[in-house]
C-alpha cells in the first residue's frame, strides 16, 4: 500500500513536469510577443526592450526553462506580469471562489443525478423511467455556459430571484453551481440507473425482501452502498477537473476563480500566470485521482491497490 | 439491424442527417446573405429585431438574418468538429496501433505519453494555444486535435492487443505477409467498427470545443458565423434580445444530441462486447 502511494506520488511530479514543459515550450514558440504587449500600442522600440530585458525575456530559451525550474525547486512560481503580484497569491486568491463553486456544482450534480437515478432504477419499465432518461439526455447535452445564460436571464433577469451574476454568497452561487451540475447529473443518473437495475437482482437483495423488509428500507440500506461506490470515484474525478475546469461559466457569471484567471492570462498573454495555473491545476487533478482510488481501495475490499 | 429497430438511435440518425443536408445546403437554404446587414434588420436606437415574418429567428447585434447564420454557422461548427476528429483519430490509429501492434518499448513510451497528456488541464491550455495563434478555422481544428487523441489511442491500443492474437492474423504472417501488410491489411479493418464508434461519440465534445472557444473569441473569427461566436455576439445583449443567444445554443444542443443518440445506437450494434 505505501509502495503504491509512492509510485503515485512520484507520478504525480512527473505529470506537473511535464505539463511545465509542455506549457512552456508552447508559450515559446508562439509568435506573439508578450513584452509588446505588457508595454501597450503605444510603446516604443525602447520601451518595449527595456521590458523584455526586466522579464529575462531576452535570455536563450533553455536559460529561462531552467532559471523557472530553479525558482519553481525553491517554491516560486514568479510575477504576474499583468496583476503586478506573485503568481501563488493570484493563484491562491482565486482558490477560495473556485472550491466554493466546485463543491456546490458537485453537490447538486450529485443530488439530482442520484434522485432521477435511483428513480428510474426502481420504476423500470414505467413511463417515469423513460421520462427520466430523455431528460438525462436532454441534460447531457446541455453546453453549460450557454445554460448558464439561459438561467441568468430566466431566474435573474425575468425573474429576478437571483443576482445576474458576481461573486458573494449562497445567492450568488446557486444558479452557477445549477449551470454546472445539471449537465452533470446526466451522467450520474445513468450510471446509478443501471448499477442499481444490476444490484437489485443480486441475491441478498432477494433475502432483504424475503425477510418482508421494505422497499425504501432495502434501497437505503442494500442497493445504495454498493451502487454508490463507482459513484464515489467519479465525484472525486469531477471535484478535481472542476477546480480548474469551468473557465467558460465562470467568465459568464463573473466568478473570480482559477479557470477566469487563467482565461484572463492567456488572452494577456501573462505567461507566468498561465503557468502557474496548468501547473497547479493538473496538481489537484492527480493528487484528487490518487485519493479517490484510495479511497475505492478503502471502500470495496475486493481492489487490491498494486 | 438492431440500429434500425433502435428508435432512439434512429431519431439520433435523423437529426444528424438533417444537420448535415441544412450544412451542405446553406447557400440553397438559407432565406438570405448570413452576413448582410439590413438597415431594416435593426431597430431605430439599434438594437436586434425579433423574430418576425421577414426575419424568422429574429436578427443580432449587427441586423443580420439570424437563421441564415445559423444555417451558415452550422456548416463552420460541423466543418471544424469533423476535421478535428478525423486528425485527432488518424493521430490515435498510429498512435495506439504502433503500441497495441508492436508491444514491447513502443508500447510502454505511448502509453505513459498518454496518462500524462490526459491528466493535463485541457481547457486552459487550448486557451494558451489559441491565443498565440493567429485565429482561424485551422488553427481551431488544430487547437482541438491537439488534446483529442490520448483517450482514442488508448482505447485503440485496447482493441488491437487482441485483434494482433487472433488466428488470421497468424496465418497471414505464417504465409509471409510483411508486418505492414499485415497490420493494415488484417488488423486495422478489425479495428474499423471501434473507430466509426469512436467518431461518432467524440463529434459532440468536438463541437463543445469550438463553441467555447468561439465564445471566448478565440474560435472561428467573425464575420464567419460559427454557433459559438454567435452566441458571443448576443452575450452583451442577452436581456434585450435573449433570441440571439438561445437559438445557436439550441443548435449546438440539438447537434451534440443527435451524435449522443447515434453514437449509442451504434455502439450497441456494431460492437457486440457492449451489448447487454
Amino acid at each position: 500500500m505505501s509502495n503504491y502511494i509512492i509510485r503515485r506520488v512520484f507520478w504525480i511530479f512527473l505529470v506537473m513536469f511535464a505539463a511545465i514543459t509542455f506549457t512552456f515550450f508552447l508559450t515559446y514558440v508562439i509568435p506573439a510577443d508578450p513584452a509588446a504587449q505588457i508595454a501597450g500600442p503605444t510603446a516604443g522600440a525602447r520601451e518595449i526592450e527595456n521590458i523584455r530585458k526586466g522579464l529575462a525575456l531576452d535570455q536563450p530559451v533553455h536559460v529561462q526553462y531552467f532559471n523557472y525550474l530553479g525558482n519553481l525547486l525553491r517554491g516560486d512560481l514568479g510575477r504576474s506580469w499583468m496583476f503586478r503580484r506573485p503568481v501563488s497569491d493570484a493563484i491562491l486568491g482565486a482558490l477560495p471562489a473556485s472550491t466554493m463553486l466546485a463543491l456546490a456544482a458537485g453537490i447538486v450534480e450529485l443530488l439530482i443525478g442520484a434522485i432521477i437515478g435511483t428513480i428510474s432504477a426502481v420504476y423500470r419499465y414505467h413511463w417515469i423511467d423513460r421520462v427520466s432518461m430523455i431528460f438525462a439526455l436532454i441534460a447531457l447535452s446541455l453546453p453549460s455556459f450557454w445554460f448558464g445564460l439561459i438561467l441568468l436571464y430566466v431566474f435573474g433577469f425575468l425573474i429576478p430571484i437571483f443576482p445576474l451574476g458576481g461573486y458573494g454568497g449562497l445567492q450568488h452561487l446557486v444558479l452557477p453551481a445549477l449551470a454546472v451540475g445539471i449537465p452533470y447529473s446526466a451522467w450520474y443518473a445513468r450510471m446509478l440507473r443501471s448499477s442499481i437495475r444490476e444490484i437489485l437482482n443480486e441475491d441478498y437483495v432477494r433475502t432483504a425482501r424475503a425477510k418482508g423488509q421494505r422497499d425504501f428500507r432495502v434501497i437505503l440500506k442494500h442497493v445504495m452502498p454498493n451502487a454508490l461506490i463507482p459513484v464515489v470515484t467519479m465525484w472525486g474525478m469531477d471535484l478535481g477537473r472542476f477546480i480548474g475546469g469551468l473557465a467558460l461559466v465562470e467568465v459568464i457569471f463573473g466568478w473570480p476563480g482559477l479557470g477566469w484567471q487563467a482565461v484572463q492570462a492567456a488572452k494577456n498573454l501573462d505567461v507566468p500566470v498561465v503557468m502557474g495555473s496548468v501547473l497547479f491545476v493538473s496538481a489537484i487533478m492527480a493528487v484528487m485521482n490518487l485519493l479517490v482510488d484510495i479511497v475505492y481501495g478503502w471502500l470495496d475490499p475486493r481492489v487490491r491497490l498494486s | 439491424m438492431s440500429l434500425l429497430r433502435d428508435r432512439v438511435a434512429l431519431g439520433g440518425g435523423i437529426l444528424v442527417v438533417a444537420m448535415f443536408f441544412l450544412a451542405v445546403g446553406a447557400d440553397l437554404i438559407a432565406p438570405y446573405d448570413p452576413l448582410k446587414q439590413f438597415p431594416e434588420g435593426l431597430t431605430a436606437r439599434g438594437a436586434p429585431i425579433e423574430p418576425n415574418a421577414q426575419f424568422l429567428l429574429g436578427t443580432d447585434n449587427l441586423g443580420r438574418d439570424l437563421l441564415s447564420r445559423l444555417i451558415w454557422g452550422g456548416r463552420i461548427s460541423l466543418t471544424v468538429s469533423i476535421l478535428a476528429n478525423l486528425v485527432s483519430l488518424a493521430v490515435a490509429i498510429i498512435v495506439g496501433g504502433a503500441a497495441g501492434f508492436l508491444r514491447g518499448a513502443v508500447d510502454t513510451v505511448v502509453m505513459r505519453t498518454v496518462d500524462i497528456a490526459l491528466s493535463f488541464p485541457t481547457l486552459i491550455l487550448q486557451i494558451a494555444l489559441a491565443t498565440v495563434l493567429p485565429p482561424s478555422i485551422g488553427t481551431v481544428v488544430l487547437v482541438i486535435s491537439i488534446f483529442a487523441w490520448a483517450y482514442p489511442a488508448r482505447v485503440f491500443r485496447g482493441q488491437i492487443l487482441s485483434i494482433r492474437e487472433r488466428s488470421f492474423v497468424e496465418s497471414a504472417r505464417s504465409i509471409g505477409a510483411s508486418e505492414l501488410r499485415v497490420f493494415v491489411r488484417h488488423v486495422l479493418p478489425q479495428l474499423l467498427p471501434t473507430v466509426v464508434v469512436y467518431f461518432t461519440i467524440r463529434v459532440p465534445s468536438a463541437i463543445l470545443t469550438e463553441a467555447s472557444l468561439s465564445f471566448l473569441g478565440l474560435g472561428v473569427p467573425p464575420p464567419t458565423p460559427s454557433w459559438g461566436n454567435m452566441i458571443l455576439s448576443g452575450y452583451q445583449l442577452y436581456r434585450q434580445a435573449p433570441w440571439v443567444v438561445l437559438f445557436p445554443g439550441f443548435a449546438i444542443m440539438l447537434a451534440v444530441l443527435g451524435f449522443n443518440l447515434l453514437g449509442d445506437g451504434l455502439r450497441d450494434a456494431l460492437d457486440p462486447r457492449e451489448r447487454r
